[in-house]
């Protein structure tokens, strides 16, 4: 179990996370989500203790990290970058940081077999590649067999096989009743890996809330309605509250308004339709309308293409 | 590397052996960290080497250019003279000094070590410990070394002296004791800069450059500054060496008490840095 409450922290003048408060629960995936630059990475630095909050707390278990000690028999985190010396084995940067937890040799072994990296265990590091240097974070991660496992961007630089292990990894360590946090700007992996998430932009809360949840209450939600009578239409569902959009050809987009309603409201007055259909956005999209607001740095040409729909 | 392996199977204890202290298993951990990177090796064998070649050098050119009555043989110290390879090997030790915390911060692995033990004056601690104890160990078999190949070529204008005679025990010792000073000095102001170039420039420039520079002043000032500098004070144990500055000395076992003072309040700074400071 991990506790925000109100954490801000400010490096000089940038504010990089502004007053988070959430829970991160036993027994499930939470998905931790934002755009690059959202404070993703700073959030994770402030629950391991590296970097020290401007104001309010966070705790593991109850506990604020840094009065843990052997930290990584509760929480095992695998922190963005690897943090491995180019020159150090696999083997060694484990027994380093196991025995700095009074973790003993045979575990490190155990660790080295279940994240498949036995083979490379005494090449040095620096000649891994990134898939490699990834499996190496999350053997650190799972290296005291932590109940709270905290992973930042894990699937980053990983190939479909890795990616696919890694889901199934995750899953089943949920499963088996631990908290797992796992941050990813990547919304289509959160959808089939997560089953909560918690969504941050700017710093800010943006979301907290299960993936179906997610997509059901995301205003990227519409209803797409064919009729050869548009005009006629579409004054009409504005007359009962809905925002109807044109998007050529003939079609609708309506939101604030359940397809059954607008198929009864039609057919009430007599209007034709060619086609009714319901969209529920994919978390994708999702995402996208919530962060739009808070993305730092967005490209120009999007955000015209972007008004302009609007 | 292309295997797959499964989701985990259920996984088998690592609770820890809560017997052990947590320092003595951060120690065994930084133990394992200055071991399994090649460049350690490296720097220390350079230490060593480097020392004995260099005061073999050193004691062969003087040697070479003695005559009875040219030198005076009252003011030469065999033993401190046969360890002027110090200049070298201090070098050497006070780079690893340095590195063995700045290669942290530019990998990056300082995080993963201080979220292993957030408690930071604790990693610290291990690490000043571990790497003292080997830079005094390099340092006696170079010191040893250096005093018995130096004695040898000066017993050819005999000249030499031996370890039992008086002071050159202390030489011997003093030496290794400065060396692993250096080194810890290294580590301080490493921890405190946090970048490898930034720190070694610093540490150079307080042991090599600052007494040089003091040479440009006033003979008055220089006579009152020069002893006191960290690595002057801490030189006087080794004895009269090759590069000893002119003027008033301290007394060895003082001066290596000031040398002593110098780091440690170089390491407290760097302690109250990296607990205050985000990683």
């Amino acid at each position: 179990m991990i506790q925000a409450r109100g954490l801000t922290k400010w490096y000089g003048a940038t504010l990089a996370v502004d007053g988070l408060s959430f829970d991160v629960v036993a027994g499930r995936v939470t998905g931790f989500l934002g755009p690059n630059g959202a404070g993703k990475s700073t959030t994770m630095r402030l629950i391991l203790g590296l970097d020290a909050p401007t104001a309010g707390t966070v705790t593991v278990g109850g506990r604020a990290y840094r009065s843990l000690r052997r930290p990584m028999i509760q929480i095992g985190a695998m922190l963005e970058s690897a943090g491995v010396h180019p020159g150090r084995s696999a083997r060694a940067h484990l027994l380093a940081l196991a025995q700095a937890n009074g973790i003993g040799r045979r575990r490190v072994d155990q660790v080295l077999g279940l994240v498949g990296l036995d083979a490379v265990a005494g090449r040095r590091a620096g000649g891994y590649s990134l898939g490699m240097t990834q499996r190496l974070g999350v053997a650190v991660a799972l290296l005291g067999d932590p109940g709270v496992l905290l992973l930042d961007e894990p699937v980053n630089g990983l190939d479909p096989e890795g990616v696919a292990w890694i889901r199934t990894l995750l899953r089943s360590l949920a499963a088996e009743g631990r908290t797992v946090f796992v941050s990813s700007h990547l919304m289509s992996e959160m959808a089939v890996t997560a089953d909560h998430l918690i969504v941050i932009g700017r710093g800010r809360l943006l979301a907290d809330t299960s993936v179906a949840q997610f997509v059901r209450s995301s205003s990227a939600g519409h209803v797409q309605v064919h009729t050869p009578q548009p005009e006629r239409l579409a004054a009409l569902l504005r007359e009962h509250g809905a925002t109807v959009d044109a998007t050529g050809d003939g079609a609708l987009a309506v939101t604030g308004m359940e397809a059954a309603t607008v198929g009864e409201l039609s057919t009430g007055n007599g209007i034709v339709l060619h086609e009714l259909v319901a969209r529920q956005p994919s978390l994708e999209e999702a995402f996208m309308t919530m962060t739009r607001g808070s993305v730092d740095y967005q490209p120009h040409p999007t955000v015209t293409a972007e008004s302009a729909r609007t | 590397m292309t295997t797959a392996s499964g989701p985990s199977p259920p996984p088998v204890a690592a609770r820890p052996d809560r017997s052990r202290s947590l320092a003595a298993g951060v120690a065994r951990s930084e133990w394992t960290k200055l071991r399994s990177v090649r460049s350690t090796y490296w720097t220390l064998l350079v230490a060593a080497a480097g020392m004995v070649a260099f005061g073999a050098l050193l004691c062969a050119s003087f040697v070479r250019s003695y005559t009875d009555h040219a030198a005076d043989p009252a003011g030469f110290d065999p033993a401190g003279y046969s360890l002027s390879g110090f200049f070298i090997a201090q070098l050497a030790i006070g780079t690893l000094g340095v590195v063995v915390i700045t290669s942290e911060y530019q990998t990056g692995s300082i995080r993963a070590t201080l979220a292993a033990t957030p408690q930071r004056p604790i990693v610290l601690a291990a690490k000043a410990a571990v790497f003292a104890t080997v830079a005094a160990v390099t340092g006696i078999v170079a010191s040893l070394a250096s005093f018995l190949v130096g004695q040898a070529i000066l017993s050819d204008k005999d000249i030499q002296t031996h370890l039992s005679d008086p002071g050159a025990l202390r030489s011997v010792l003093g030496c290794s004791l400065y060396l692993a000073l250096v080194g810890l000095l290294g580590l301080g102001i490493g921890t405190l800069i946090r970048r490898t170039a930034g720190a070694i420039a610093t540490l150079v420039g307080l042991i090599i450059i600052l007494p040089v520079l003091v040479q440009g002043l006033p003979v008055t000032w220089q006579d009152t500054i020069t002893r006191y500098l960290p690595s002057i004070a801490g030189q006087v144990v080794i004895g009269h060496t090759r590069f000893t500055p002119p003027g008033p000395q301290l007394t060895p076992w003082p001066g290596l008490g000031l040398f002593c003072a110098y780091t440690a309040a170089t390491l407290i700074a760097a302690t109250i840095a990296l607990n205050r400071r985000d990683a």
